[in-house]
């Protein structure tokens, strides 16, 4: 048996730990984006986002400079100035202080109606891959009539009939966009259900669920997180479209679509009641979609030495 | 000898679609009603080139795919019962290892999971007693400990074929089925793979059914050879009457077809005109006849049962039919 | 000498280094002559080919030096437009997967009088005419209505026969095969390679054969190379390399080729792995796996030792030097 062994005291040097062979895959990983400038732009605003929404949510009115949500009549209306960064809006709220808490509402409803869309897009676009047949069938055309309709006219449907309410929207904003994510799903299964190693999989005794869970969906994690990071883009414009329309997210609650909506008659005379939400909207978009763009790249094996 | 498997009328059509909207449908007749035994610790190597049906078949018998008729019995017991019955039955018994290194192994595991994965599904060792067993399988293919949390593509093709057949040794199968294993390792790698698949037989006991293309790669590790061509199992006897005897006119033109590493021994070579025909659509008669030099007419019409024409020797070929 | 290469390299560079696929690499074809490169992966045989060819994506990371003459002419020095107009007319080569190398748009017939046409400057019907003399020469049944197929209406084997009729429609000196059989059947690469004798002995072709496969160079070549991690470590006539084979590599790998014909019990290995191009070690590059090496042989790089009618890159032989005299 001796002479099959392959000894090389080169192996027996590199051999690590497996956490600290973790670190090393994930300092190449960072070092990646950061070499993509535009998706370490994003990466750094993304972050910015989620802690000023983490400390908002755990300080809540303590960390901002005014309620945002009582307003002083006798001073509203007023421009931008050392006193109201963002000026104040038809309330006499303190805009800047509505534009941050918003943060957290946006996110929130970004990336709960994600997690949503993905777990239950996941599920349904796994079992079809998989099996296939009049399941696949079946359910993939439920998925094709969600998708044929404008996804912003069917959450204002589900809205009507559900109501308005932040949690309402979440709700619709999900079931609008769980095609979408089951179709990736669907397509990569189907794309590594026939490799070989799931056979093998299969032939050491793997029931059809524990193929799925241990060897299809960690190999086809790429593409779905880059959806999903994209997704969360989208969902908060979604959100933001609800709320100007006066769905969703009810007063006073700052969410920045509604504060848009509530503040387009004044647009002519004071135009920073919308320019700062939206400046919020435009700013988180594009952060979200630069780093799901960058993070493309990096999880691209082909680039990924 | 025990029979370990028995494969009786085994058939097995692909549906390919149909030409058209009121057709029937076409079938890809990759297995053809093939009959042989497989005995306990020999090696039984089936040989066929591309389309002949021997990768379809290697898949059959370890119930990745479901047969369109016939049977297969394991020590008796029909496999697909015995897997509608107990899924582990079979993956404990019966195994297979994959021709490509680079595809049969998840990227995202490490080999050490790679290797424990069968054991601790099939209730082979838990804990400590797992991660012993981890080692000295590791050791037995010729890695070593310190490989297991490393991940698939940091080993080399042949260090990945390893791996492999550590996972497949790992239950303890009895069967184990070897499809084209070696084929895509350079030819010093797969000397050493065919060593270690022998050294591995003659210490713990497997049978093995051990497919491949070449005639000589079989040749070294085979007690027995079949040779199969569109589907069906057209000759079968031990290696050393294969080799010195080759009956039917197939099997002699894949011997003779085989490039030997020696200039001076130029040989007559036998070159079969025209190409393998399509599977959807097999000659009547006997299939091999289209490009057979000792084509007759009934040939053309009747298929040539498998008998057997000496001890062990069986052939499917008109030139045998007792007048 | 048709094909005279000397001290090619071909080096790549990579994030974790220069590669050296092809390290000073020097043969020569002469014409009418089948010479056979062999090596297994990583050895540069097939970058070899590819570098000669000028067929190399033209990157910052790639670098090719060194000479390749051609009837005289160095080809490494020569244009892309002048490399064009040498390709199919004076040089071909066919590759290993015959249906990756057809266009799958086009029919076949199309495919071969593209060459004539731009070489030979023929016309449309002349050029269709020649392409189905090309195809009744490689052995293709009904060349008449063959001539109009698309690729994935033949079978590999046929596609291999195409692509050879492709690469000698317009009567090159030199024919350039990678590893023209090993996705082929061993009944159909029988074929192709009675073929390709054939064709060599009609048309006086000379064909440098790049391949791994040590039964199909005894089959049809008449010089042997054997390469290892990119250098050139044996040379000889086909009949001395396998009846007396120098270098150890060669050795072993003869050895551990399972025959058709002799009763092993035990395949002889050669043990260990090829070197990572990376890392490769001081000295000779197969030390690690040579039975008989030398102390030398782990400090010093063995040059090519000359024996008169075959080289050697080896220490053991370097007494027998022709070239000290």
């Amino acid at each position: 048996m001796n002479t099959n062994k392959l000894t090389s005291k080169e192996e027996q040097k590199t051999s690590m730990s497996k956490l600290k062979r973790l670190l090393v895959r994930f300092k190449n990983f960072i070092g990646l984006i950061i070499s993509n400038k535009a998706a370490f732009v994003g990466l750094i605003i993304v972050m910015l986002i989620v802690i000023v929404a983490i400390l908002n949510s755990i300080f809540g009115k303590l960390m901002l400079p005014y309620d945002p949500f009582t307003g002083d009549l006798s001073k509203s209306l007023q421009s931008p100035s050392s006193a109201h960064f963002f000026g104040t809006d038809e309330q006499g709220r303190d805009i800047f202080s509505r534009v941050i808490d918003g943060t957290k509402i946006s996110l929130r409803v970004g990336v709960i109606s994600v997690a949503i869309a993905l777990s239950v897009g996941t599920v349904v676009g796994s079992v079809c891959g998989y099996f296939g047949g009049k399941l696949d069938m079946f359910l993939m055309r439920i998925m094709d009539i969600v998708l044929a309709f404008p996804s912003l006219l069917l959450a204002i449907a589900f809205m009507s009939a559900l109501g308005r309410g932040l949690d309402k929207a979440v709700i619709a904003i999900s079931i609008v966009t769980i095609p979408e994510y089951a179709r990736i799903v669907r397509g990569c299964v189907l794309s590594v259900r026939e490799s070989e190693y799931v056979q093998a999989a299969k032939a050491i005794g793997n029931n059809e669920f524990a193929i799925i869970f241990k060897h299809v969906l960690p190999n086809i994690l790429s593409p779905i997180i880059v959806r999903a990071t994209l997704g969360v883009s989208g969902a908060i414009l979604d959100a933001a479209a609800l709320g100007f329309l006066g769905l969703g997210v009810q007063p006073p609650l700052a969410e920045w679509g509604t504060m848009l909506g509530a503040g387009r008659s004044y647009f002519f005379n004071a135009p920073y009641i919308i320019l700062f939400p939206g400046l919020a909207i435009t700013i988180t978009v594009l952060a979200f979609n630069l780093f799901g763009d960058g993070l493309r790249d990096a999880l691209d094996p082909k680039l990924n030495a | 000898m025990d029979k370990l498997m028995e494969v009786k009328n085994l058939k097995k059509y692909f549906n390919v679609g149909s030409s058209g909207f009121f057709q029937k449908p076409n079938y890809v007749q990759a297995v053809d009603d093939v009959t042989f035994d497989i005995y306990k610790g020999e090696t039984l190597g089936i040989v066929g080139e591309s389309g002949c049906g021997k990768s379809t078949m290697g898949r059959l018998l370890v119930t990745l795919l479901d047969s369109t008729s016939g049977e297969i019995l394991f020590e008796g017991k029909e496999v697909n019962a015995i897997r509608k019955n107990n899924r582990k039955d079979i993956s404990k018994n019966i195994q297979i290892i994959f021709q490509d290194p680079y595809a049969s192994l998840n990227p995202r595991m490490t080999i050490g999971d790679i290797i424990r994965e069968p054991m601790k599904i099939n209730g082979i060792a838990t804990g400590d007693e797992l991660e012993k067993k981890l080692d000295i399988l590791l050791e037995q293919v010729g890695l070593a400990s310190y490989h297991k949390d490393r991940y698939p593509h940091e080993f080399s093709g042949g260090q990945r074929q390893r791996v492999g057949i550590a996972r497949a040794i790992s239950v303890n199968p009895k069967l184990i089925v070897c499809d084209e294993a070696v084929s895509a390792l350079d030819v010093s790698i797969q000397a050493q793979i065919l060593n270690l698949l022998s050294d591995l037989q003659k210490e713990l006991g497997f049978t093995y059914l051990f497919i491949a293309h070449g005639l000589n790669v079989v040749k070294h590790i085979s007690d027995r050879v079949g040779v199969m061509y569109l589907g069906k199992l057209v000759e079968i006897a031990t290696v050393d009457n294969l080799y010195s005897t080759p009956m039917h006119p197939y099997t002699r033109a894949l011997l003779s077809a085989i490039p030997i590493p020696n200039p001076e021994k130029k040989k007559e070579r036998i070159i079969l005109t025209g190409d393998v025909p399509s599977p959807i659509n097999p000659p009547a008669g006997c299939r091999f006849h289209t490009r057979c030099p000792e084509c007759m007419d009934i040939c053309k019409q009747t298929e040539p049962p498998l008998v057997e024409l000496q001890t062990g020797h069986n052939v499917a070929c008109h030139l045998y039919d007792k007048k | 000498m048709l094909l005279d290469i000397k001290n090619l390299k071909t080096e790549f560079k990579t994030k974790k280094g220069i590669v050296a696929a092809v390290n000073g690499v020097d043969f020569s074809v002469d014409k009418g002559e089948v010479v056979a490169i062999v090596g297994e992966s990583g050895s540069g045989k097939s970058v070899t080919s590819l570098s000669l060819m000028r067929l190399l994506a033209k990157t910052d990371n790639t670098k090719v030096t060194g000479e390749a003459l051609f009837k005289g002419e160095n080809l490494l020095d020569k244009s892309e437009k002048e490399m064009q107009k040498m390709r199919g007319k004076q040089l071909s080569m066919i590759f290993q997967e015959p249906m990756t190398s057809l266009n799958p748009v086009f029919t076949i017939g199309r495919q071969i009088s593209e060459a004539v046409i731009k070489h030979d400057g023929a016309t449309k019907k002349a050029a269709r005419e020649r392409s189905i003399e090309m195809l009744r020469l490689v052995g293709i049944p009904s060349p008449e209505t063959r001539v109009d197929n698309y690729p994935h209406q033949l079978s590999g084997g046929m596609r291999q026969r195409v692509m050879i009729a492709m690469a000698l429609s317009c009567s090159p000196e030199l024919l350039i095969a990678d590893e023209p059989t090993t996705a082929l059947d061993v009944t159909i690469q029988a074929q192709i390679l009675e073929l390709m004798l054939e064709l060599k002995e009609k048309l006086g072709t000379a064909i440098l054969l790049i391949t791994h496969d040590l039964g199909v160079v005894a089959e049809v070549a008449d010089k042997v190379v054997v390469m290892y991690c990119g250098k050139v470590v044996e040379k000889a006539a086909v009949l001395d390399i396998f009846k007396a084979p120098k270098h150890p590599y060669t050795i072993g790998l003869l050895n551990s080729i399972p025959k058709i014909d002799e009763n092993e019990e035990r395949l002889f290995i050669i043990p260990g792995t090829v070197p990572n191009p990376l890392n490769l070690p001081s000295g000779c590059a197969f030390r690690d796996r040579c039975p008989n090496c030398l102390e030398k042989c782990k400090t010093d790089e063995p040059p090519l030792i000359n024996l008169g009618e075959r080289e050697v890159r080896c220490f053991l032989y370097e007494k027998e030097n022709h070239a000290n005299g």
